[in-house]
């Protein structure tokens, strides 16, 4: 059989991955990280440094490149994992951003207006003028979900703190909520951002931004699981997908009792200030807690002892939530739940058990500190031989071509990127299912899915594909071109290709055609 | 992909090409499709058991009524059971011409109640033993027993069920557009795959397009002349019919939205909606699939069942026993198949669900050993360790 071009860079990321480990060690002992020997950095480093950003960014761009080699490997890490320290965001994407009104307004505000908005489109008499009211809040909500969905695509291509933009993504993913249920649109936008500023804080922190958010209580039906009405939707996934995993050994009476446990977290839709709260008895008004549509009821929550995973949670009210989130977030089998997921995304499809096990043991360690996982992680050889190995699912796909397409240059327009995700499956914030989308490649590379990728590299090769179109029937539009023969190019990505995609790049007619073969290539569909 | 799939999937790589290769599909060859409803459907609310008191007992809010001449009700099937009436002029007709069967208290031994692990191991179709092999599912296994058969995915992803040795196409029925990559840039595209791991997802991604596009041709022009069109799975049905007439011999949809925890309905609501759009489309599939339908077999079937009494919010939560929907020409239909139970709180599967008397696996088998006329050793091969239930089904 022939040797396939993946087979060859498997052992050229070997190589880096010895060179990777070289430059790790002299960071831990407190050198300076060794500089490339002789004059220049050889193409081989080069390579090396382009996979790794590869990796850890949403794709690499000649900027970011230029940016990892002044920095050295060591240094360029740390900054990703610890993001603090990272440059600001370019001043046009932070513009951008503070004019959204997801940026704006608190989604509480927004949450209280559009269900007034929708009741009172509603209580209209006339079908005609009511149809025309729900019409319009249903284009509100549409809107306040694109505008949540372009600001994590405008982050994904611009920001420099790209591995924590990585990891919003997948935390997103790993508590996936479907826009498409209640009023999930209105809160998308909080929902993704408080999961962001935690994306390398800690688990503990990440399960309550989920557990205490409207978006989650509303969309796996917590809202509704009250005393002597029990709907376990919630309690199941909390264990099954987001903290123990599906063999973590719990039961079916465990669900049962955790959702004894959620009895009364859920959702108030209106506004404290002109919306009187639930009717309290003089002695429970002190448990009542309310911040923002989160709500805790304890007329709707189970007062009774419950006994979750062998523990038994004394029925209190509101802080028998903290009381099980300590309890799950800190259980073994969610430190290797967690980690699994996490080199599943990070490192390979098929990460060895003893990675796992070194990541799930630094995971209990570091009592769930995600930075400190992920550096572990990205320390291991099997860390250095994975790159340039994994399979681009759409959202790496289509962020990295446009990415090296424009750099720098921020686009204007985030519909024509929305629109491919949505026909290569995976659009932001649309998996129905609980689970998120899938990390497997084989989810991604059906032939149905390798035919449809290439009509997208055509669309995005052969021009600004609407990508700098503004808003409206009337917009104007940015002259641009995709920038893909680019310095990045011909110093790097030109060196990793097999004798067969240069033939056919060589075969390509027109500027347009190049484009759409190189974003077609075997080379570019791996990160 | 690790070297070993590479190389399993080289080796089967002939028979299936051949398949896209041939003029048509063998003339007579078996077809069979496979629904699969994700989410858990309420077949409580599909396959009415009109005759058991226990179902509205336990069900208050959401019965479907029994038979009281009126519209909201149950169309009596036979004294025990009946049809959920938005259904009714879609899938009543096929039951009266005795082309469809039910199988009741059909499903897994899989007892997770999780959505994902039930359809994971539902599609993978190995039995609940220690090992999983995530890259090798049951109907890849049927299409490895059959020569010169051409499979296909309807779906946006290749599921799980099709995973596996022989590299089987998909295509997203909503995405049945125009190629804009010519044939002289998929030459080129196809060279630069050619000594990959991926050559024939692609090699295969562009033949399945190039043919449905032939097929579906017609409907393209009159859609694109703002013709109108069937939407959803109506028109979903339609294509697939039409696509399975002309090029393919299995195929596999899955369908989403049935997993109703709150406010699921009774005879109208959303659930009923869901029906009413379901059997819509199997409707539109048999008309559209022509006179290949006698030579054809639509399995619908889903994860789990749902439980047996109503919860607190009007819905239903995850079950166990599910009932399959088996529908096509040569269908013994008219009937349920499959071993019965009175049903009570007594014969409740853990005071909760529907039980497991028909797994899917043992009557799966014996339909594919009759539809395809396949031998023990194949069935066996397709779902190793389990032994075939005969429901005489076809």
């Amino acid at each position: 059989m022939k040797q396939s071009p993946f087979d060859r860079s498997w052992r050229r990321a070997r190589g880096a991955g010895a060179l990777l480990l070289v430059i790790f060690l002299a960071g831990c002992a407190g050198a300076a990280a060794p500089g490339p020997t002789g004059s220049g950095p050889t193409q081989r480093q080069s390579l090396d440094d382009i996979a790794l950003l590869d990796r850890l960014s949403w794709g690499a761009t000649p900027s970011d490149l230029q940016r990892l080699r002044r920095l050295g490997v060591e240094r360029w890490i740390q900054e990703q994992l610890h993001p603090q320290d990272a440059p600001a965001p370019p001043r046009a994407l932070q513009e951008r951003i503070e004019q959204m009104t997801i940026a704006q307004r608190p989604m509480a505000q927004l949450v209280y207006a559009m269900e007034a908005q929708r009741r009172s489109a509603e209580a209209i008499e006339d079908a005609d003028a009511r149809n025309a009211a729900l019409q319009d809040y249903q284009r509100e909500m549409n809107r306040l979900a694109r505008e949540a969905a372009t600001r994590q695509l405008l982050l994904d291509l611009a920001s420099p703190t790209q591995l924590q933009e990585q990891m919003a993504w997948f935390w997103f993913n790993h508590f996936n909520v479907h826009q498409h249920k209640q009023l999930v649109r209105a809160m998308l936008g909080d929902y993704e951002q408080v999961l962001r500023a935690d994306a390398l804080g800690r688990f503990r922190d990440l399960l309550a931004d989920s557990a205490r958010h409207p978006a989650m209580l509303a969309y796996l039906d917590n809202a509704q699981n009250a005393r002597g009405h029990i709907n376990e939707n919630y309690a199941r996934e909390l264990l099954e997908l987001h903290t123990l995993g599906v063999d973590g050994g719990y039961t079916q009476r465990d669900v049962q009792e955790l959702a004894r446990v959620l009895t009364g977290f859920g959702v108030n839709l209106q506004d404290p200030e002109q919306h009187d709260g639930p009717k309290l008895r003089r002695d429970q008004r002190d448990q009542y807690v309310r911040q923002g549509p989160f709500e805790f009821n304890p007329n709707r929550h189970d007062y009774g002892d419950k006994i979750v995973l062998g523990q038994t949670i004394r029925g209190s009210g509101p802080g028998e939530l903290d009381q099980v989130l300590d309890l799950l977030s800190r259980h073994p089998a969610t430190a290797r739940n967690v980690s699994r997921k996490i080199a599943r995304f990070l490192v390979s499809e098929t990460p060895s058990d003893a990675l796992i096990d070194a990541m799930a043991q630094e995971f209990r360690r570091s009592d769930g500190n995600i930075a400190a996982v992920l550096a572990l992680a990205l320390q291991s050889n099997e860390f250095a031989h994975s790159l340039h190995q994994t399979f681009k699912d759409p959202m790496h796909y289509v962020i990295s071509a446009v990415r090296l397409s424009y750099d720098g240059k921020l686009i204007v327009n985030t519909a024509p990127m929305i629109k491919w995700l949505a026909r290569l499956g995976e659009a932001p914030f649309d998996h129905a299912a609980p689970n998120g989308y899938s990390l497997d490649e084989s989810a991604w590379t059906g032939p149905g899915q390798m035919a449809l990728r290439f009509e997208i590299a055509k669309a995005i090769g052969a021009g600004s594909a609407g990508l700098f179109r503004g808003e409206g029937p009337d917009a104007e539009e940015m002259p641009a071109f995709p920038q893909l023969a680019n310095a990045l190019y011909f110093e790097s990505l030109q060196a990793r290709e097999a004798p067969t995609t240069r033939q056919a790049l060589e075969q390509a007619a027109s500027p347009q055609e190049w484009n759409l073969l190189l974003l077609s290539s075997p080379e570019f569909m791996l990160r | 992909m690790d070297r070993r799939s590479v190389l399993r999937t080289m080796a089967t790589l002939p028979l299936v090409t051949m398949g896209f290769a041939a003029a048509g599909a063998p003339a007579g060859g078996a077809k069979l499709l496979l629904v699969f409803l994700r989410g858990g459907l309420d077949t409580a609310s599909v396959l009415v058991p009109i005759g058991a008191d226990f179902y509205y007992e336990a069900r208050p809010n959401i019965a479907i009524a029994r038979p009281n001449g009126g519209a909201a009700c149950a169309l009596a099937l036979d004294p025990y059971w009946g049809l959920h009436p938005a259904l009714g002029p879609t899938l009543l007709p096929l039951w009266q011409r005795k082309e469809l069967a039910f199988v009741a208290f059909a499903g897994t031994e899989d007892l997770s109640r999780s959505h994902f692990e039930t359809q994971d191991s539902i599609e993978l179709g190995q039995g609940l033993g220690a090992g999983r092999d995530y890259s090798s599912g049951f109907l890849n296994r049927l299409v490895m027993q059959l020569s010169g058969t051409r499979p296909i995915a309807f779906s946006e992803q290749l599921p799980l069920a099709l995973r596996g040795g022989a590299v089987i196409g998909n295509y997203a029925l909503q995405s049945a557009t125009k190629s804009a990559v010519d044939a002289r840039q998929r030459s080129l595209i196809a060279g630069m795959y050619a000594p990959t791991r991926f050559a024939v997802p692609v090699g295969e991604g562009f033949a399945v397009r190039e043919e449905i596009q032939r097929d579906l041709a017609d409907e393209m022009d009159s859609s694109a002349r703002g013709a109108l069109s069937a939407k959803g799975f109506e028109r979903d049905g339609q294509r697939m019919g039409k696509l399975m007439n002309e090029s393919f011999d299995i195929g596999f949809i899955d369908v989403g939205g049935w997993d109703t925890h709150v406010g699921q309905g009774g005879t109208k609501g959303q659930l009923a909606n869901r029906l009413e759009e379901l059997g819509r489309g199997l409707a539109a599939f048999a008309a559209a699939i022509g006179p290949r339908w006698r030579d054809t077999t639509v399995v619908v079937m889903s994860e789990f069942g749902r439980t047996w009494r109503e919860n607190g919010n009007r819905g239903t939560d995850h079950g166990h026993g599910t009932a399959y929907l088996v529908l096509g020409g040569a269908v013994r239909g008219g009937r349920i198949a499959g071993e019965q139970r009175t049903i009570s709180a007594a014969t409740l599967f853990q005071n909760r669900d529907l039980p497991v008397l028909n797994e899917y696996r043992a009557l799966l088998g014996a339909l594919f050993a009759r539809q395809f006329g396949l031998t023990r050793a194949q069935v066996a091969a397709i779902f190793p360790g389990t032994q075939p239930r005969d429901l005489e089904l076809v």
